[in-house]
């Protein structure tokens, strides 16, 4: 396999996806080539990993056009770590979707092959203007997949839902490419490589570019513009919002790493803006946690928190720092999936998110309570799980740059965080069997269903039946990774420090590029 | 003149999308997109507006033809995702702008 075969990353998908819409309803190959294209995505995701985690940089222009005038495809330790981790977790999303009625949806595998094309595009691309293309991609079967999740049930709330992030999105998009306007009238070009140092020479490059980042901020949901992940990730279906929480928000932040350090080139006079905004995204996420009563409202809102923790690797922009961030990162995607997982297996069985109706899962389902303690332990950053090492290296990482300030708030909001899960744990699995409340007498006398929030499977919940091993078993998979991330942390380290060097300098990637 | 034209375009689309009604919010994306495709021209340099076709076409004074590829595809998306808004529009409750709390 060589650079020429990059393209492929988002060619396969698409081709699949366009094979695959044209099925009947409940065809049976379909589940199986949506399979294989994300196993063979994970398969080229990890040769992408062992090629370039010496810090080499694969790069490939469409066409064979000479550097800059090519559409680039790049893949270095970043993006391949990156691509690694998505197309994991998209595989692990997927299996999980196929255990529940979402997975028998027709369009339900050409969407996600979509949405798999646009990731792989945004992660490979080297040029501003493809990554909004990739961008909107990744977004459009996004749309899609919010509404469909939830047909012919309870749909008010997800349309309220799509509505807000429909419209949300197509601002930003619509703000990035404003960006995009203003970096080629102001640099004469979009090629990342060629924007290369850009910013320091032009005050004009260099504020448009900062226009860039900011919506993609905004996609990133950093504190001032939070407020629709909270709001939108709880109204779709759990399989979906695991999805998204582990692609969407992740490829913007992705990109500010990318455009920071190409454009910027991690220019010190700027990062004390990043590290005042991602502190306070950090705060404000943790107690925006504190008052939601539903498991997947409080997980979203620790995912804004997270996202300030992840986004501290950039804003203080030394070597460890990068490597913190970016282990932060990896570490982070396949935690919150996990616990989005378990979460949304529970809810499927039980009918509600709410913590109130929820009680003693642990007896009744040990192997998901297993899953869930261990990811929420790992998110809070208690060893040895891998959230000890991304929170251990990032806060050593603000000490040694002097942002002490940062360093007390990472600490602090991992208490709170602790706090919270401990919250859902006790609620949830802990607390003694649900006889005694109303809610469960009345379902067991097969009386009307009550009017839960989630709607449509809250029958199930009058049955013993279990949550089954299957629905169960990927969000114990990813559970297990954070574990073995965790106590083999030292391989990791070692390549995101070769990925943080990347971003250093990005010397070999402009060469790669413009070959 | 064409910055003008960004500027009123921008204008009328903050003022439409803080209306209530989903529709006008609609409208108001369709407005702001032109002006961003406006923008995307005008990164293409004013004053170089000449076919670039014939022998030999002066590249100082020929039309950029990447802005214009840019705005092709931010016409196309932006065109996907309008359509799509509507369909959202027409599938809510009725009467639903008029809530305290829609």
């Amino acid at each position: 396999m060589s650079p020429t075969l990059l393209p492929l990353l988002v060619g396969l998908p698409l081709a699949a996806a366009g094979t695959t819409a044209m099925a009947r309803q409940g065809a049976r190959w379909v589940p199986g080539v949506l399979v294989t294209f994300l196993s063979v995505n994970v398969l080229a995701a990890l040769w992408l990993v062992l090629s370039t985690h010496t810090g080499d940089v694969l790069a490939h222009g469409v066409g064979l056009w000479p550097g800059g005038i090519a559409i680039p495809f790049v893949a270095d330790t970043l993006s391949a770590l990156m691509l690694l981790v998505t197309s994991v977790l998209s595989l692990v999303c997927v299996a999980f979707a196929l255990t529940s009625e979402l997975g028998t949806v027709r369009l339900f595998a050409p969407l996600v092959l979509v949405l798999t094309a646009g990731v792989n595009g945004a992660l490979l691309t080297a040029d501003l203007f493809n990554l909004f293309v990739f961008i909107e991609v990744m977004l459009l079967p996004s749309y899609g997949l919010l509404i469909l999740a939830r047909r012919g049930e309870g749909t008010l709330g997800s349309v309220t839902g799509s509505r807000l992030y429909v419209t949300f999105n197509l601002f930003v998009s619509t703000v990035f490419l404003a960006g995009v306007a203003f970096v080629y009238g102001s640099a004469g070009t979009v090629n990342l490589a060629e924007l290369a140092g850009a910013a320091a020479q032009s005050p004009a490059v260099s504020a448009a570019t900062a226009l860039c980042l900011f919506a993609l901020g905004m996609k990133a949901a950093t504190v001032p513009t939070h407020g629709w992940l909270a709001r939108t990730y709880p109204s779709t279906s759990p399989a979906v919002t695991a999805l998204f929480s582990g692609l969407h928000t992740k490829v913007a932040i992705y990109a500010i790493y990318r455009v920071y350090a190409m454009v910027f080139e991690g220019d010190q006079r700027y990062l004390w803006i990043g590290v005042v905004v991602f502190s306070a995204t950090m705060v404000v996420g943790v107690l925006g946690a504190v008052g939601e009563d539903t498991m997947r409202s409080i997980l979203a809102f620790h995912m804004v928190s997270q996202i300030g923790y992840i986004l501290l690797g950039v804003a203080l922009f030394t070597p460890a720092g990068l490597a913190a961030g970016i282990f932060y990162l990896l570490h982070h995607m396949i935690v919150k999936a996990s616990l989005f997982l378990s979460a949304g297996a529970i809810e499927v069985r039980a009918g509600t998110g709410r913590l109130d109706r929820l009680t003693g899962f642990a007896r009744r389902e040990p192997l998901l309570a297993a899953a869930f303690l261990m990811a929420a332990l790992s998110l809070a950053g208690l060893p040895p799980f891998s959230g000890f090492v991304a929170k251990l290296t990032l806060i050593l990482a603000a000490l040694d740059a002097g942002q002490v300030a940062a360093a007390v708030c990472a600490i602090a909001v991992s208490l709170v965080t602790l706090l919270s899960m401990l919250k859902i744990w006790n609620a949830v699995f802990v607390s003694p069997d649900p006889e005694p409340g109303p809610e469960s007498r009345e379902l067991s006398s097969g009386g009307p269903a009550a009017p839960e929030e989630a709607g449509g499977t809250v029958t199930v919940a009058a049955e013993p039946t279990r949550v089954g091993v299957k629905a169960a078993l990927p969000a114990l998979a990813l559970a297990v990774i954070t574990l073995g991330l965790g106590l083999g942390a030292e391989t990791l380290l070692s390549v995101v420090t070769v990925a943080a060097e990347g971003l250093i300098d990005t010397a070999p990637y402009v060469e790669a590029v413009l070959g | 003149m064409l910055a003008l034209s960004v500027g009123a375009l921008v204008a009328g689309a903050v003022y439409l999308m803080l209306d209530r009604t989903f529709l006008r919010v609609v409208i108001g994306f369709v407005l702001l997109s032109h002006a961003v495709n406006l923008t995307l021209f005008g990164s293409g340099g004013l004053f170089r507006r000449e076919e670039p076709l014939g022998s030999g076409p002066d590249p100082l004074v020929t039309a950029d033809p990447l802005p214009q590829a840019f705005v092709l595809t931010a016409i196309v998306i932006a065109f996907a995702i309008t359509v799509y808004l509507l369909v959202l529009a027409v599938t809510g409750r009725e009467k639903e702008d008029e809530e305290t709390d829609a």
